[in-house]
């Protein structure tokens, strides 16, 4: 296992544009290995892009990715396949196949790149549905059977699959309640801790912030502007970051800290 | 170094079986899996049976020494290479053991992730209901984490009724189907019903009407449906005119090939073609327009601003289709007639003045208006059942689909059923 604190992902100089319309110009972050990363940004700032453009679901006009130290664009289709199972992403919605149930969903992965017998398929299954927090009876329901909190744990068990070392997860509080969303939190914080996870978080939940981050990425003028902690955050007299971490709702969220 | 807990360990036990064995009769039974996700399931990657183990791969040396099973784990156990030594660990557990306590020693260990874990654990927890003494040597810090972990998750509700026998199962199944049939059509009576009163309403009040939609419905069912139509219907007379004409031709009967394609065409064949296309065209449009809105909540959304779906969505809809309908079949009619007519130029060298002559005098004006009476009364059926349809979907986009499938199914049938029944009428009367 890699050593902590050494850069997990880097990007390098991205350029995204949708027709004329530009997304990203010259942008370059960098994610630590066991950190959790919070990416914030206004609607519209290309968050989702970002997450998108790492995971190679979108090509840049320019510039490079680099996860776990490789590029991806240049390996190999096989090799490519086997590093993509070193990372769990969890989209807004769960995005959980809606024929299969959540046991089932969980078990894709095993299935798909693994031979391992059916016994211990279900037992990991069952564990990782009970990791997650949800009750052992929703393992065997189908998606359109969940609430929308329930859809996102399973989303994130059936991440969590492979034991990956990098989770993505793209809004993971939005539209959940306020003790569903800081259950969540509480979640992420508990699997980091037991399985060094890296953590790429998109949110726009200052408490999520506030209770899980090491680090936080401001995307702003088609660039990250800042990068560093909520003191750093909260020091910085950009105007917008201002606006963001010392606005009303921010100032709620700190006192509750 | 940990042991495991003796109280308690055959409660956790029994937990973990039932847990188990609660996942293992999902995997069999599942029904709704569909052919596409049943591929991902049976993918390339699940019958790839590992020959040699690979160097460093996941290993366990098992021996019993004094009473003492010793248990040592080596190499790397990631859940890649778990496979095998999972098989070994559960066949130590089901099998006899001649031992009174149990070493597991992890120090061997290269890689350990969640998987491992569970199957070591699993492995103490079988050992300890075995009544041996458990010792976990050698556990790392990071292990250690995880184990407790994996323990804390172990302990589901007891769950999963089995299913009920299989002949209560198929009439459960009936009595539901029966029972849904029944539903369906006392809403479709009553929905029926909701598009008579909004009529009524739109009569009394004609103001109330919508011109726009119903313009833009007659344009989008009718004149855009003309090509499809058109195309099909020319097909159609041509191909029915050419089987008569051999037919006939047997019997020295070819000239009443004519009498064939007008009276065919004109009463029956013209309308149920254009019928069916309209369904497949118009009908699933009204269910999956209806049905979006709906589940984007547009339709609550009009409700909340004093608007009525009916008379917004539902009359023009209705009315657009009564009016088109007719027109369209008395133009398939006509491209019907031209098809068999060139036909019959080809194959039996009629000229077009004769064909004209010949399909006057083989029709009358019941021929005609048998036809285009039926119209109307098939595109009501066509439009009820399609806005229908496109209400009664629920939240997701599954159910759009779901509904707009359904809608065009029930059309064509109801199509058809009220054609055998005019048909039943017409006999009766002597037309």
């Amino acid at each position: 296992m890699a050593k902590k604190g050494e850069p997990i992902i880097e990007v390098e100089g991205i350029d995204t544009r949708f027709g004329d319309h530009v997304i990203h110009e010259n942008l370059d972050l960098t994610v630590k290995r066991g950190e959790v990363i919070g990416i914030v940004g206004g609607s519209g700032t290309g968050k989702s892009v970002l997450l998108r453009t790492i995971l190679g679901l979108k090509k840049p006009d320019a510039g490079r990715v680099r996860v776990f130290g490789i590029d991806f664009t240049t390996l190999p289709e096989e090799e490519r396949r086997r590093n993509e199972q070193r990372w769990g992403v969890l989209f807004q919605d769960g995005a959980l196949f809606s024929a299969l149930t959540v046991a089932e969903n969980i078990q894709v992965p095993y299935r798909e790149h693994l031979h391992l017998s059916q016994q211990l398929m279900d037992e990991l299954a069952a564990i990782k549905v009970a990791m997650v927090g949800l009750r052992d009876t929703a393992g065997a329901l189908y998606p359109s059977e969940l609430s929308g909190g329930m859809r996102k744990r399973a989303g994130l068990a059936r991440a969590l699959a492979l034991d990956p070392e990098i989770l993505f997860l793209d809004e993971p509080t939005a539209g959940l309640d306020p003790i569903g969303a800081a259950a969540f939190d509480e979640l992420i914080n508990d699997l980091k801790e037991t399985l060094g996870l890296t953590v790429f978080l998109v949110t726009h939940d200052l408490d999520s912030l506030h209770a899980t981050c090491d680090r936080i990425a401001v995307l702003a003028e088609k660039h990250v502007i800042l990068v560093g902690t909520i003191d750093d955050m909260l020091r910085s007299s950009h105007p917008w970051i201002h606006e963001y971490f010392h606005g009303p709702r921010a100032r709620a969220a700190l006192a509750g800290k | 170094m940990k042991d495991v807990r003796q109280t308690g360990a055959a409660l956790a036990v029994r937990l973990w079986r039932r847990h188990i064995g609660f996942f293992r009769s999902l995997s069999g039974g599942s029904r709704r899996l569909t052919a596409e996700i049943g591929g991902i399931l049976a993918g390339p990657g699940q019958r790839r049976d590992g020959g040699e183990r690979p160097q460093g791969a996941a290993a366990c040396h098992i021996g019993i020494e004094n009473r003492v099973l010793h248990i040592e784990a080596t190499g790397d156990w990631s859940i890649v290479h778990l496979d095998p030594v999972d098989r070994e660990l559960r066949a130590v557990t089901s099998g006899e053991i001649e031992a009174d306590s149990a070493v597991i020693d992890f120090s061997g260990i290269s890689r350990f992730d969640t998987a491992s874990a569970t199957v070591l654990e699993r492995t103490a927890f079988f050992l300890g209901e075995r009544g041996l003494k458990v010792d976990l040597k050698g556990v790392n810090d990071a292990q250690q984490l995880l184990l407790d972990k994996i323990d804390s998750c172990g302990i589901p509700e007891p769950v999963r009724v089995p299913g009920p026998p299989l002949y209560v199962e198929i009439l459960g199944k009936i009595g539901e189907t029966t029972r849904a049939i029944g539903n369906e059509a006392q809403g479709m009576l009553g929905f029926i019903g909701g598009v008579m009163s909004a009529i009524g309403r739109t009569i009394r009040h004609p103001g109330r009407f919508r011109m726009v939609p119903f313009v833009h419905h007659m344009e989008k069912s009718g004149f855009d449906a003309l090509p499809l139509v058109c195309l099909l219907t020319f097909l159609i007379g041509a191909v029915v005119a050419q089987q008569g004409a051999v037919q006939l031709r047997t019997f020295g009967a070819e000239v009443f090939t004519v009498n064939l394609i007008a009276i065919i065409f004109l009463r029956e064949v013209g309308l149920l073609l254009t019928a069916i296309i309209v369904a497949g065209r118009s009908g699933s449009a009204f269910t999956a327009e209806i049905g979006s809105m709906k589940m984007r909540e547009e339709i609550d959304a009009m409700r909340t601003l004093g608007l009525d779906p009916m008379d917004m969505l539902v009359v023009p809809r209705v009315a657009a289709l009564m009016i088109t309908l007719p027109l369209l079949t008395f133009i398939a009619d006509i491209m019907g007639l031209i098809g068999g007519g060139i036909v019959v130029q080809v194959m039996l060298g009629m000229s077009p003045a004769v064909y004209i002559d010949r399909v006057a005098s083989a029709v009358d004006f019941w021929t005609i208006a048998v036809g285009l009476i039926k119209a109307p009364f098939m595109a009501a059926v066509i439009a009820l059942v399609g806005c229908r349809a496109g209400l009664s979907v629920t939240g997701s986009a599954e159910s759009v689909g779901a509904m707009t499938t359904s809608s065009v199914v029930r059309s064509i049938f109801l199509v058809i059923v009220l054609d055998a029944l005019f048909a039943m009428f017409f006999t009766a009367v002597g037309i």
